[in-house]
């Protein structure tokens, strides 16, 4: 499958015919104490797809990311990783996180690791990759995310876009089937959004399977199949990038949008 | 100078002795209380009591009494003999072990949620997440209470001067059947404890030293 072929609804199609989807999730609800942070969720993620998903804080964007990996258990519902229901604890469910790349708003790089020993950490105590191996893709991958030169600094000497890059070699590191964003750019100065950004729509073009939280429109247009917007724990609308923002369908999406683009 | 000249092979031998009881209870005392830590912070309810349990026992019991237990009253249950020697070395990393788990477990709550979440994220176990990204980043935060009590546990080995173990804190009556004058003996071991003191805050300063370029 080459990203370069058809269009993006067309690839969505035929793999949806061949094979399971990448990620399932269905009537998935879930619950902090009172709030009913999940309601009744229903999404699938074909192969090669990227999803960007947006709301309004609190809409429970992050919460949909974090059950994928079940770094949130669900209350009732089903998920299915590549076509295999999520395991709820142990070696099983450290082996499906292994294969879902997982890149935070904070970037959570190991602080007192270097930027190299970041990315191979994982693929060395994990995968059990031999050291050297680990290093040598490690380089490659930091080489594709362009800080090859920042490779033995430790993640406090490197600009926030550099971070949430090193954290996205890290990710990619262990080869995942899918990779969950959660506002990777949110917590970066202007100047940095659009690096990130071009490292992300790179991935996309060499058919990653992506669900990334995001609100920026200009990767949405540039680099997603689809876009689902959530208000209140429920998936509102589920459309094209270009119908979503062009002619949303409800008031609450409407109402978002407005906001969005008047800042 | 010359309490100290004419009785050197005494104080040798009793400061030798206490480094020795120091340096293997402080690397048990670690471990004992890293492992402690672990399980007060593991998911699994049975092991947060049970290292809570031990840390509320014996953090409220007094040293002396911990000695008291493993010298008259363990050797009646008859396991494995210790010697003196051993029997100090196990009643004070029983007993510091606990203090340790606490400082050890304030410096895990140092460390931001994020790092965990990361680790586990990338398909890290709970052990792998605690040894390879909690813990080193918990010590890193924690190293001057941990020197504290470090320090506290080598003042606390003079205890094992009272059961027949012949360490430093036992060169007083040693020294006074010789018949040396016991104020200047006493300044004299003193200065021995100050000297430690001064080497395990040296230690610390390199280490912290060397942490903080690595930031
Ligand atoms: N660990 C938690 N405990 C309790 N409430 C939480 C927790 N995490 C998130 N919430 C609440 O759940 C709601 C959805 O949160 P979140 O998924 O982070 O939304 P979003 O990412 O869309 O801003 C919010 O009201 C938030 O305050
Ligand atoms: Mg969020």
């Amino acid at each position: 499958m080459t990203a370069a072929e058809g269009s993006p609804s067309a690839r969505t199609e035929q793999d949806t015919l061949a094979t399971p989807p990448m990620v399932r999730m269905a009537s998935v609800d879930k619950h902090f104490g009172q709030l009913h942070v999940l309601r009744d969720i229903d999404i699938d993620v074909p192969r090669g797809q990227v999803v960007v998903v947006l709301g309004p804080s609190g809409s429970g964007k992050s919460t949909l990311c974090r059950v994928i990996n079940r770094l949130e258990p669900i209350d009732s519902g089903t998920i299915e990783v590549d076509g295999k229901p999520l395991p709820s604890e142990g070696k099983e469910l450290a082996k499906l996180r292994s294969d879902v790349g997982m890149v935070f708003q904070q970037f959570n790089l190991f602080s007192h690791k270097t930027i190299v020993e970041n990315v191979t950490l994982a693929p060395i105590k994990v995968r059990k990759r031999p050291a050297a191996e680990a290093r040598k893709t490690a380089m490659e991958l930091l080489e594709r995310v362009g800080i090859t030169d920042q490779a033995d600094k430790y993640p406090a000497q490197l600009s926030g876009g550099q971070q949430q890059r090193a954290a996205i070699a890290r990710a990619l590191a262990m080869q995942p089937k899918v990779m969950l964003f959660d506002e990777p750019t949110s917590a970066l100065d202007p100047e940095m959004v659009q690096e990130v950004l071009d490292t992300m729509t790179g991935l996309a073009k060499d058919g990653m399977t992506m669900l990334v939280v995001s609100h920026e429109m200009g990767f949405a247009r540039r680099a997603a199949h689809r876009v689902v917007f959530m208000s209140d724990g429920e998936i509102v609308e589920d459309s094209t990038p270009n119908e979503f923002f062009t002619a949303p369908k409800s008031d609450r999406a409407k109402d978002f949008l407005g906001k969005i683009l008047t800042h | 100078m010359d309490v100290l000249l004419d009785n050197l092979d005494v104080f040798r031998e009793g400061f030798i002795t206490t480094i020795q009881l120091f340096a293997l209870a402080a690397v048990g005392s670690l471990i004992l209380g890293t492992f402690l830590a672990m399980l007060r912070v593991s998911p699994v309810p049975v092991f947060r009591a049970a290292g809570t349990l031990y840390v509320t026992l014996v953090r409220n019991t007094p040293l002396t009494l911990v000695f008291l237990f493993f010298f008259f009253a363990y050797p009646l249950l008859e396991i494995i003999d210790l010697s003196y020697f051993v029997a100090a070395v196990v009643s004070l990393i029983v007993y510091t072990s606990a203090f340790i788990c606490e400082v050890v477990r304030s410096g895990i709550n140092t460390v931001s949620v994020g790092q965990a979440e990361a680790a586990r994220a990338l398909g890290l176990g709970f052990g792998q997440v605690l040894s390879h990204v909690v813990l080193p980043q918990s010590f890193r935060s924690v190293m001057p209470p941990l020197i504290s009590m470090l320090i506290a546990l080598l003042k606390n080995s003079t205890i094992a001067g009272g059961f027949s173990v012949r360490e430093a804190g036992a060169i007083r009556s040693i020294l006074s059947e010789r018949g040396e004058d016991q104020m200047v003996t006493l300044l004299w071991i003193a200065a021995g404890f100050i000297i430690l003191v001064m080497v395990l805050t040296f230690v610390q300063r390199t280490i912290e030293k060397r942490w903080s370029v690595a930031r």
